[in-house]
């Protein structure tokens, strides 16, 4: 039996992170709503679990989606992740070899250097050596760009970096201290017995020439396992704890659990898997053009977990989702938000009886313009104008004001009186007995799609319109104009629609591909997320955006939200427009159509 | 009463002792574009809810400032909170959030 009581620290801390993980992920899983404890067992059972182990080692190892933002910092990441993992598997199958018995302590594979000296007799003994060097190496890279870039974080892509407690700071200090005294201990070991690979060997030659190497050595083992041990009973309290939390998330994930209207055992693992990167800072527009610096998702995130929300902060966001896009571990930042909106805003009820139930006739088609729309009446002209044109059997649904369709509530976490208007409005749809719903306003189409219990088909005008050309009900002739296509988040990030308004605006005009687009979309600064704000932050944000979506020069900014027109249009140098009223002014009567064919042919 | 042809109106007078400026107080901590209104009106002339009854955004704001809040509770309740008035408005009042305070210290005080 190898033992040295320098092994203790270590094996303590580990003994204290097994028991403190266990515990964690006991409760994760006993507390999760049955219907999603029921979906993670059959994740487990199905094949599900290979994707799910396929993205762990995408993602908790190799890190693709922060090679994705920055190559540099990405590298950085996977030299700890997988070369850590590594170090521990190949260095337990080394251990294998030099003898023991199945049950090996688990502190045998970490301070094997210490205990065997000698591997010359021992089957590809040279070889195991030189690469547990090469991967201590290759940790060591890692730990060293972790330096550089306390001080130069600009080269790895990090503009902001969040504000960080103090056992965040202890334990970052621990991990980068483990690498560099693994290598001084198994180098001054390996100069006193005149052994190790390329790394461990070369570096102990050096030392060979110091006084007293085997008490160094004793020393830097000591303090090895103490750095670990340090690591191992800090873990759980700070960030780090993202480690272990992300990979249950990924199973469970995988499994198809997902943060919805309730903060759920999920939404907590969610909370704890934060590894509080700031990623979401860089990507914030509140912070990078407004300069709002406190409220970012991070900080967001971390209040939940230490429960702790202001609730200033917490209205002070857009929800415009483009910080979940980038979060690497897929946190559903905009569902856990709404959810504690929910439990800020319990004040005076509403009963709403003083709305409507519009009795209309029955037509194909119903036409929701949408509070926004009437503030922007070029687009309900537009639209009024296509229908005409393409013969729809129609009606306009809120042609004498608008019940609003309860999203704007919805966002300030009024969902019980949100769902007092939906109840209207529902009633008003059925009644009319449309097949079809055609709403232009992007906020209020998620809603429709997502609360409304409906049994029609929803669409947002740029489907519908794309819809109509395809059935060529209305002809499109194409120009030369260069336009920019603006993502409105509701629509893009908010409901996936990107496709079809690049669609129908291909048939027309020449669309520019910009740099923040799709996913990636800028929010105008119209945003009904935020109650907080004032209008001169809104105004930074929108100029920037403008300025951004204009960099290619184009003649023309089209966009598919009446807010986005409104919020873009004040700092707009050039003409910006709706997708329908760009169609609208684009449409030809089928008679030239016609007339244009029979002339190509004649 | 005998019907003269003309009634008379009643007392217009501010009462400060009966009146209670806290809930105006409240909101202009809480959401200090709140003074800067100027009652031109546009907020109620784009009012989603006004289309269909006789809520009154700048009254509102007139009589909690004056500290007339008896009806406050029932009227502030019929706002959808569409934020059309915030677009709207000239002075750039951050309506939206004014209402959700006026309906917390409606609850508070």
């Amino acid at each position: 039996m190898n033992f040295n009581p320098f092994v203790l620290p270590f094996t303590v801390g580990l003994g204290f992170l097994l028991i403190m993980v266990i515990y964690r992920f006991i409760r994760w899983i006993s507390k999760l709503p049955f219907v999603d404890r029921k979906k993670l067992w059959m994740g487990l059972i199905t094949q599900k679990i290979f994707l799910a182990v396929k993205e762990i080692f995408l993602e908790s190892l190799i890190h693709r989606k922060i090679f994705r933002i920055n190559p540099l910092l990405g590298y950085m990441h996977m030299t700890l992740a997988l070369g850590w993992f590594l170090l521990i598997v190949v260095g337990n199958i080394e251990s294998r070899l030099y003898g023991g018995s199945e049950l090996n302590p688990p502190y045998y594979p970490i301070f094997l250097r210490y205990f065997v000296h000698d591997h010359s007799n021992i089957p590809y003994g040279v070889f195991f050596a030189n690469l547990m060097d090469f991967l201590l190496l290759f940790v060591l890279s890692g730990v060293i760009l972790a330096y550089i870039k306390r001080a130069f974080s600009f080269i790895f892509g990090v503009k902001r970096k969040p504000r960080r407690k103090i056992q965040d700071i202890v334990i970052m200090i621990t991990l980068w201290t483990i690498f560099p005294l693994r290598l001084f201990a198994e180098s001054f070991t390996a100069s006193v017995h005149g052994n190790g690979g390329f790394l461990t060997g070369t570096v102990g030659s050096f030392m060979s020439y110091l006084p007293h190497t085997n008490e160094i050595a004793y020393t830097f083992w000591w303090l090895y396992s103490i750095s670990l041990g340090t690591f191992f009973v800090v873990l759980p309290f700070t960030r780090y704890m993202h480690i272990p939390a992300e990979v249950l998330l990924i199973f469970m994930r995988n499994s198809g659990i997902r943060t919805e209207k309730e903060f759920t055992s999920y939404s907590d693992l969610e909370v704890y898997s934060c590894p509080k990167c700031g990623m979401c800072m860089d990507k914030c527009q509140m912070g990078f053009a407004a300069n709002i610096k406190d409220m970012q998702s991070v900080y967001f995130i971390q209040s939940v977990r230490n429960h702790k929300i202001e609730e200033k902060k917490l209205f002070n966001c857009m929800v415009c989702g483009r910080c979940q896009e980038f979060c690497p571990v897929g946190i559903d930042l905009n569902a856990q938000r709404m959810i504690q909106r929910k439990f800020m805003s319990n004040f005076v009820s509403s009963t709403f009886d003083y709305l409507p139930v519009i009795s209309l006739p029955t037509v194909d088609v119903l036409y929701f313009a949408g509070c926004m729309t009437h503030l922007t009446p070029a687009i309900k002209k537009a639209m009024l104008k296509i229908f005409e044109h393409a013969k729809v059997n129609f009606n306009f649904m809120d042609a004498d004001g608008t019940v609003c369709c309860g999203r704007p509530l919805m966002l300030t976490g009024k969902d019980i009186e949100a769902k007092k208007i939906i109840k209207k409005n529902e009633e008003t749809i059925r009644n009319s007995g449309a097949k079809l719903l055609v709403t232009s306003c992007p906020i209020c189409f998620k809603i429709f799609k997502e609360e409304y219990a409906l049994n029609i088909e929803i669409m947002h005008h740029s489907q519908y319109l794309l819809k109509l050309v395809e059935e060529s009900r209305i002809f499109l002739s194409q120009s030369e104009i260069k336009a920019v296509y603006h993502d409105p988040c509701e629509l893009g990030r908010g409901s996936g629609i990107y496709e079809e308004p690049r669609k129908l605006l291909g048939k027309t005009v020449q669309l520019q591909e910009i740099k923040n687009s799709k996913e990636a979309s800028l929010c105008c600064g119209g945003s009904l997320g935020n109650t907080q704000m004032d209008s001169f932050k809104r105004d930074m944000i929108s100029a920037d955006a403008c300025k951004q979506l204009l960099k290619g020069n184009p003649e023309m900014l089209i966009t598919a939200c009446p807010l986005c027109k409104k919020s873009l249009g004040k700092f707009s140098t050039i003409d910006i427009k709706d997708i329908a009223e760009v169609i609208a002014n684009r449409m030809e009567n089928d008679k030239t159509i016609k007339e244009s064919k029979e002339m190509v042919s004649v | 009463m005998i019907d003269f042809g003309y009634n008379l109106n009643k007392d217009r007078q501010i009462d400060f002792d009966v009146n209670n400026r806290k809930i105006a107080q409240y909101v202009k901590k809480n959401e200090p574009t709140f003074s800067v209104c100027i009652s031109c009106g546009t907020c109620t002339a784009t009012c989603s809810a006004a289309q269909f009854t006789d809520f009154n955004f700048r009254k509102l704001m007139i009589l909690i400032n004056r500290g007339e809040t008896l009806k406050l509770k029932n009227e502030i309740s019929k706002c959808m909170l569409c934020g059309k008035c915030f677009l709207a408005c000239p002075r750039n009042v951050n309506t939206r959030n004014i209402i959700l305070n006026i309906k917390k210290a409606v609850d508070l005080l």
